[in-house]
C-alpha cells in the first residue's frame, strides 16, 4: 500500500528549480527517511506533501502528488489536507499557551467543543507521544516552561491530536540532546503502527536505526530510493556510496 | 616617559574627561527634568492639598474657586478624565488592534505602502488640529445625529479614540510582527485557516505587547489637553456616567483653562490638580514598563 505517489514533481522558487522530476512511492505505515547534503531539497519536498510551500511567495509546483490515490494539487482543500498530513518542525514550536491548550488547538480548529471530548483527546495525544507522565500535573501551565525535548514531544502530541494519517518530520531531533533524541526515535518507531512517517535527517545512524525506506537526494534530484538496509549496505549509485561513506556532503 | 608623551597623555585624559562629563550631563538631563518637575509639583501642590484636606480635595464634588470661602473639589474632573479615557479606549482600542492585525498579516504590500505613512502622519498631527477637526466635524455631527449640544463626553471620547489610534496601531503591529513565524506555521500545519492562525495563535502570542500599546494609549488619552478642551464643554460640574451627551471637564483642561488668571490658593489647587494627574500618568508608565519587562520587548 502506498500512501503517497509522486510523479515527475518539479518545484521552483522563482527561477530557481529546487526539485527536479521526483518520482517516488511512499509506503503506508512505514518510516521513510530523506537524506542528502544541505540544500538538496529535502525540506522542500517534505513541505510539498502538506502544501506548506503554499506559504512561500513565488513557489511553483508541477507534476503530480497523490495521497491515497487522489491528487493534492490545485484546488484541494489545504486545511483538510494538513489535518490528514501532520507536521513536526525542526525547532520545537509550542504555542505560548498552556500545555492543554496547545494540544486542544487542533481539535478546536476542526470543531470539537465539548470539554470532555477535548480532555480525552489531550490525554490520548500526550500518551501517544510518550509525554503524559511528565506533564499530567502541569496541563494548565505554559508549554514554554518545558525542556526542549519535552517541547518537541509536545509538538508531536499536538500533531497527533487531529488524528492524521501521515506525520512529516523535518529534522525533529537536530536541536535536541542524545537522550531526548533516543526518546523521540523510540516514539517514532511505535507510531508507525498507526501512522505513515516521513522524516528528514542529517544523521545517517538515525536513518538506519528507525527507517524502512531511505531516499538520497542531491541537488534537487532523487538519486536513489529503496529499502534502508539495502541502500546503506549495497548502494547502487556511486554518489550514494560516496555520501554514506562520508566522502562528500 | 618623555615630556612630549606626557603632554599628549594629559591632552587625551582631558579630552576623555570632558567627553565623559558631556555624556553624564546629557544622560542626566532627562532624569533631572523628571526630578525637577516632581519636586516642583510636590512642593507647590502638596501644601495646598494639605490645606484643602486631601479627602475633600479628591472627593469634593464642587469646584468653586471664586466663592468665599472657595471650594476645591476635583472629583468631577477626575471622573471627567476617567470617562473620556474609558470612552477613548472603547472607540480606539478595537479599531486600533484590528488595524494592526490587518497591517501585519492581511494587508497587500501596495496598500501597506499607503497605510503605514498614513498612520505615522496621524501620529504627527498637532493636537490643536485634532481639536479643530473635532469642533468643525464631530461636534456638529453629534449635535445633529445623536443629541445634546455636541460638546460632550461622547465627542471627546471619539476624538481621543482617534488620537490614540497611531500609538495603539504602531506598537501592536510591531508586537504582532515580533511573533515568530514558526508559531504561525505550527497553526497552519494543523489545518487552521489563515484567519484562525492569526487571531487565535499569533495575536494571543503578542498579547503583552498589545496590552502595552493599550496602556500607552491610555496614557496619551489621560494627558491630552488641547483637543479635549476644544470639544468637551468643560463644565466643572459633577456628571454621572449615563450622561455621555453632556459636557465634562478633565484634569488637564481644568489646569490649562484657569492657570492663566489664578492666584494664591486657587493657583496652588491647580498645581495640586497637576499632582493628581502626574500620579495617574506615573502609575500608567509603571504598568507599561512592568509589562515590557515581562514581554522582553
Ligand atoms: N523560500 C525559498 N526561496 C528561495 N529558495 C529557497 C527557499 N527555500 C529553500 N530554497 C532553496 O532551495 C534549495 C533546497 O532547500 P531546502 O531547504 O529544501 O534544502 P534542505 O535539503 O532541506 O537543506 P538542509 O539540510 O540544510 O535543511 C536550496 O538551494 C535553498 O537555497
Ligand atoms: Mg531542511
Amino acid at each position: 500500500m502506498n500512501k503517497f505517489i509522486l510523479e515527475g514533481v518539479n518545484l521552483w522558487y522563482g527561477d530557481f528549480q529546487a526539485l527536479k522530476g521526483i518520482d517516488m512511492e511512499i509506503p503506508a505505515n512505514k518510516i521513510t527517511a530523506f537524506i542528502g547534503p544541505s540544500g538538496c531539497g529535502k525540506s522542500t519536498l517534505i513541505k510539498s506533501l502538506n502544501r506548506m510551500n503554499d506559504l512561500i511567495e513565488g513557489c511553483k509546483v508541477s507534476g503530480n502528488i497523490l495521497l491515497d490515490g487522489e491528487s493534492i494539487n490545485g484546488d484541494t482543500d489545504v486545511n483538510a489536507l494538513r489535518k490528514r498530513v501532520g507536521m513536526v518542525f525542526q525547532k520545537p514550536n509550542p504555542f505560548p499557551m498552556s500545555v492543554f491548550d496547545n494540544i486542544a488547538y487542533g481539535p478546536r480548529t476542526h470543531g470539537v467543543k465539548s470539554k470532555l471530548a477535548l480532555g480525552e483527546i489531550v490525554e490520548r495525544s500526550l500518551r501517544d507521544a510518550a509525554i503524559w507522565d511528565e506533564v499530567k500535573d502541569r496541563l494548565k501551565k505554559s508549554a514554554l516552561g518545558l525542556s526542549g525535548g519535552q517541547q518537541q514531544r509536545l509538538c508531536i502530541a499536538r500533531a497527533l491530536s487531529v488524528q492524521p494519517d501521515v506525520l512529516l518530520m523535518d529534522e525533529p531531533t537536530s536541536a535536541l540532546d542524545p537522550i531526548s533524541t533516543a526518546k523521540i526515535e523510540e516514539l517514532v518507531i511505535t507510531l508507525k503502527k498507526h501512522y505513515t512517517i516521513v522524516i528528514v535527517t542529517h544523521n545517517m545512524q538515525q536513518a538506519t536505526r528507525i527507517s524502512n525506506r531511505t531516499g538520497f537526494f542531491l541537488l534537487g534530484e532523487l538519486v536513489e530510493f529503496g529499502k534502508t538496509n539495502k541502500l546503506f549496505s549495497l548502494p547502487k549509485d556511486k554518489r550514494t556510496e560516496d555520501y554514506i561513506t562520508g566522502r562528500f556532503g | 616617559m618623555g615630556r612630549r608623551t606626557l603632554v599628549a597623555w594629559k591632552k587625551v585624559c582631558n579630552r576623555e574627561f570632558v567627553a565623559k562629563v558631556i555624556f553624564i550631563v546629557s544622560a542626566s538631563a532627562a532624569v533631572l527634568a523628571v526630578g525637577l518637575i516632581c519636586v516642583f509639583l510636590l512642593v507647590q501642590g502638596l501644601p495646598a492639598m494639605w490645606d484643602i484636606g486631601i479627602v475633600s480635595f479628591l472627593t469634593g464634588t464642587d469646584w468653586r474657586p471664586t466663592w468665599t470661602p472657595p471650594l476645591f473639589g476635583i472629583l468631577p474632573m477626575i471622573l471627567g478624565s476617567l470617562y473620556v479615557t474609558v470612552g477613548a479606549v472603547f472607540f480606539g482600542v478595537p479599531v486600533g488592534i484590528f488595524a494592526a492585525v490587518f497591517m501585519a498579516r492581511f494587508c497587500p504590500p501596495y496598500l501597506y505602502k499607503v497605510l503605514k505613512p498614513a498612520v505615522n502622519l496621524l501620529a504627527g498631527i498637532p493636537s490643536v488640529v485634532y481639536g479643530y477637526f473635532g469642533m468643525v466635524v464631530l461636534v456638529p455631527f453629534v449635535r445633529g445625529h445623536i443629541g445634546g449640544n455636541g460638546n460632550s463626553i461622547l465627542t471627546a471620547s471619539i476624538l481621543l479614540g482617534m488620537m490614540i489610534l497611531p500609538t495603539i496601531i504602531t506598537i501592536s503591529e510591531s508586537a504582532i510582527r515580533a511573533v515568530p513565524e514558526e508559531i504561525y506555521e505550527g497553526a497552519v500545519a494543523l489545518g487552521a485557516s489563515h484567519e484562525r492562525a492569526v487571531f487565535f495563535t499569533v495575536l494571543p502570542a503578542a498579547k503583552s505587547g498589545v496590552f502595552a500599546a493599550v496602556i500607552l494609549g491610555i496614557g496619551r488619552a489621560v494627558g491630552e489637553t488641547m483637543a479635549v478642551r476644544m470639544v468637551a464643554g468643560n463644565q466643572a460640574v459633577l456628571r454621572m456616567p449615563h450622561e455621555i451627551l453632556s459636557g465634562t471637564r478633565t484634569l488637564t483642561a481644568n489646569v490649562v483653562i484657569e492657570l492663566g488668571y489664578a492666584a494664591d490658593e486657587h493657583r496652588q489647587a491647580l498645581i495640586a490638580t497637576g499632582v493628581v494627574l502626574f500620579v495617574f500618568i506615573m502609575g500608567i508608565n509603571i504598568a507599561f514598563s512592568m509589562l515590557k519587562k515581562k514581554d522582553g520587548l
